[in-house]
């Protein structure tokens, strides 16, 4: 034995005599990782967290959380003399005055951006291919929860610099929270301390944005990544995959390795970003003031769809009985959010009550294979897009020479247009998908190999497919509708009668499938 | 209710590729390659460090460098950030570079257990949760069980309750402007007063109250006061007659407060006459007293009456007859 390896056995002796962690440790340490490309979308969440954490509290430092008037006396020639908020003169002393302090701040603001971005792909990739189903329907809810915070953190954060930007999201969230009929008001007043934008939203939502949110972050993140852990994590169905096993690289010492350098890679991604490209130059906005404003005012791009549904509104409200209910600030800001991420965080069971299915999985859907649920994906993500395009109609505008009203109607049209076309499109291209995938085992792939045949006629060679890949193309589930007669089986009406024909209906949908290759026509092929 | 099957009979797993052995693994050269390669991450790496302590140290915070495509740039913050950019990305890369080519890579097989207890479990849980339960015996004790419910009730209360000096209550500072009869309008920024004659026609000027000299104006008056003035052929109007003896001599006055959400309306359009939000696109047609006719905003911008004083400057002949800025609850929109 070395000496280092003596001295690391008396530490390991130590621990171990007081807390026996050799057992558990020795079981994590053995731990097997899938290996894919998609896999990592979680890993950027989870490391741009940390460097929001990193560089927050760097920021902190330096930052005066306070709506207190102070005269700016700093570098930035263009604003001295300004009356101003001590949040906004803070900011841009860590911005000009604090070595790395604006490389700071770009890294605080890129890595949020990444932040929600990973976020939103790493719920799609879970989505599109089956990962929230039994036993994940917990960790699916825990992933809706993240996503929700990322909204309140990312408002709250760029909220605080007090530019005349951020203060103009400021306005338009007290007009929201203004609207919510019976207690709007009172919340709006006790929350800026008075009339908007009074003196204390500022130093609240610092100590939200800094301790409170992260706080409830951390915790959620904690228990997120260990029910990952506990679980074990899902992988895509392949030769020696089964629902019983994992197959994939151990924790140490590969999967420590590639994890750990995966994080500086994002780390070091995100500070080359915020080297050399600008975001959020606050000291061009100016100190907030209600009176002003600059055009092109756009919210960070997680929001853009929020805006682009109030933006698309139509102009309604009701006045009656001395009371005012701003409907086209309700469903836009609120109920049409509150609607999509209820919808969002029930989905698990919906699919589970829809297929009837309440087996465990652990080896994920390729998306073609459930095309209802992909259709639903596909048709999500184009209402936020299309909702996304409107919140930027402005931006459009300018840049492309377009009519602001044009874009507006495009997109009030297209809201309720686009999403069940592109349903009806993607259900129809994962058909057509599986029938290829059928083509390909059945004949096998195209060589581009022309032969000529005795009598003349020209034929293309076709390979047959490895019996790995084949296995990848006939290995999964075809699920069949539910069959649920409204008459059971002595002949009494069943009761739910409503309810069971909606099932049905669903279930049927959900199973519409090319039929798969069964091995008796494989045997049938490799007969002749 | 089982309901999904397999009916046709499942084609058969041809098991885990054979393990494909790396360069490395194979040829003693391809070896000591890849070490170097990941010797050479390290380096670059602690190039990366050096550059970001040399710009710390070295490169006055406020030298600006022009550089081609990305223009005038801080030197201390790209140094900074390139520095630290590589000292990163590089660790990583090393890293996984080193995992990829030389650290045993044979793919490893874990079992799966489901996740149900057994039924011995769950049932000596179930047992003891309900020994645990019957021992607090809740059922048979109905004084306490109204007490502790009460209790609770109450108990909630107080968090609430303490949250309530978080502000002042509404009243009625939403329904309520500076502005009272007689109130000049003067220039923002500028805080002068304003001849109606000096106004060309085309004109438009942003407004505020006057305030007593040297008193400050506070930021939660500036988010209602903000008036908007332009002045148009009085033939360009299409107004009501009351509407229209609350303009002067072709002088209009509306909130700069958007009806809608309370952003400054601050895009006016010459040759159309149209007031446009810059935030939801509301759009506001200045010859019809700021009638809505595009996006969001359900209400018009409110009309400030005018008049002018004996000297000829611009005042309000009366408050607003509404409130201004966004809906609320409270608000009467009658």
């Amino acid at each position: 034995m070395t000496t280092a390896e003596k001295r690391i056995g008396a530490v390991a002796n130590y621990v171990d005599e007081r807390i026996g962690a050799a057992g558990w440790v020795k079981k994590s340490l053995n731990k097997v990782f899938p290996d894919h490309w998609s896999f990592m979308l979680g890993e950027v969440c989870m490391y741009s967290f940390i460097i929001l954490l990193l560089s927050g509290t760097f920021l902190t430092l330096w930052f005066d959380p306070s709506q207190r008037d102070v005269i700016y006396e700093g570098v930035y020639a263009p604003l001295k003399g300004l009356k101003m908020s001590a949040a906004y003169a803070s900011t841009l002393d860590i911005s000009f005055e604090v070595r790395g302090g604006l490389l700071m701040r770009q890294i605080h603001h890129w890595a949020a951006n990444i932040f929600m971005a990973a976020i939103v792909a790493h719920l799609l990739r879970v989505f599109f291919t089956g990962a929230f189903r039994k036993p994940r329907e917990f960790n699916w809810i825990l992933g809706i929860i993240l996503l929700t915070l990322g909204f309140v953190e990312g408002l709250f954060g760029y909220s605080l610099p007090d530019d005349l930007l951020s203060g103009t999201g400021l306005r338009i969230t007290s007009a929201i929270i203004q609207a919510i009929p019976l207690v709007g008001t009172y919340i709006s007043f006790f929350l800026f301390g008075g009339a908007f934008p009074g003196t204390g939203f500022i130093p609240r939502i610092f100590t939200l944005h800094v301790l409170l949110i992260p706080g409830a972050f951390l915790a959620v993140i904690t228990i997120h990544v260990m029910l990952v852990w506990y679980q074990k994590h899902t992988q895509f169905p392949g030769p020696g995959k089964t629902e019983k096993n994992v197959v994939g690289h151990p924790i140490l010492p590969v999967y420590m390795a590639k994890a750990g350098g995966f994080f500086f890679i994002v780390f070091g991604v995100i500070a080359f970003l915020s080297a050399v490209a600008s975001i959020n130059p606050i000291w061009l906005y100016g100190p907030y003031t209600p009176g002003q404003i600059s055009a092109g005012s756009q919210p960070d791009w997680y929001m853009g769809w929020l805006d682009g549904l109030v933006r698309m509104a139509p102009p309604l409200e009701t006045h009656a009985l001395g009371h005012t209910i701003s409907w086209n600030i309700l469903i836009p800001a609120l109920i049409v959010p509150g609607i999509v991420f209820t919808g969002m965080a029930l989905y698990p069971f919906i699919e589970s009550w829809i297929t009837g299915d309440k087996r465990e999985h652990h080896l994920l859907d390729r998306p073609r294979n459930v095309p209802n649920r992909t259709a639903l994906g596909v048709m999500s993500v184009t209402f936020v897009m299309v909702a996304l395009i409107n919140g930027g109609n402005d931006i459009f505008a300018t840049n492309f020479d377009l009519s602001i009203n044009e874009i507006m109607w495009f997109s009030r049209i297209s809201i309720f247009l686009l999403p069940p076309l592109s349903f009806v499109i993607t259900k129809r291209l994962c058909l057509s998908l599986q029938r290829a995938d059928r083509e390909l085992v059945l004949h096998g792939k195209e060589t581009g190999r022309l032969v000529r045949m005795p009598n003349g006629e020209f034929v293309e060679v076709h390979e047959p497919i490895s019996a790995q890949k084949r296995w990848i193309l006939t290995s999964h589930e075809q699920p069949q509708a539910l069959e649920l007669p409204d008459i059971d089986s002595r002949g009494v009406k069943r009761p739910g009668g409503v309810k069971n024909k909606i099932r049905a209906r669903l279930s049927k949908a959900h199973a519409v499938a090319v039929p798969k290759v069964s091995a008796q026509e494989l045997k049938e092929i490799e007969g002749h | 209710m089982s309901t999904v099957s397999n009916e046709i009979e499942a084609t058969e797993d041809p098991g885990t590729a054979p393990h494909v052995l790396r360069a490395a693994d194979l040829n003693p050269r391809s070896e000591k390659r890849a070490e170097q390669q990941v010797a050479i991450l390290f380096v670059l790496s602690g190039i990366g460090s050096l550059l970001l302590i040399y710009s710390y140290v070295f490169i006055d915070k406020n030298l600006f460098i022009f550089i081609p495509v990305m223009g005038n740039q801080n030197a201390s913050q790209l140094g900074l950030g390139l520095g630290m950019a590589m000292s990163l990305f590089f660790l990583g890369m090393a890293a996984i570079h080193w995992a990829k080519t030389l650290m045993p890579e044979t793919e490893v097989i874990n079992h799966r257990h489901e996740f149900r207890s057994s039924n011995e479990d769950r049932e000596e849980f179930v047992a003891t949760v309900k020994g645990g339960v019957a021992g607090v015996q809740l059922g048979r004790r109905k004084l306490i069980k109204g007490s502790l419910a009460g209790a609770m009730g109450l108990f909630a209360l107080p968090p609430v309750l303490l949250l309530r000096d978080l502000g002042p209550l509404p009243k009625k500072q939403l329904e309520t402007t500076s502005w009272k009869a007689g109130t000049r309008l003067v220039t923002d920024p500028g805080n002068r007063p304003i001849l109606a004659s000096d106004l060309e026609v085309g004109a438009v000027v942003q407004t505020l109250p006057a305030v007593a000299e040297g008193s400050e104006r506070l930021l939660s008056d500036i988010a209602k006061d903000p008036v908007l003035l332009i002045r148009l052929r009085p033939e360009d109007f299409q107004l009501t007659p009351e509407k229209l003896a609350m303009t002067h001599e072709g002088i209009i006055a509306f909130s700069k407060i958007c009806s809608h959400m309370g952003c400054a309306v601050a895009l006016y359009e010459q040759q159309t006459k149209h007031l446009l939000c810059p935030c939801h696109q509301s759009t506001f047609d200045v010859t019809r007293g700021a009638k809505v006719i595009f996006g969001p905003a359900a209400r018009p911008l409110p009309q400030l009456d005018i008049t002018v004083d004996n000297e000829g400057y611009l005042i309000a002949r009366a408050p607003f007859s509404e409130p201004v800025g966004p809906s609320f609850w409270e608000r009467n929109s009658q």
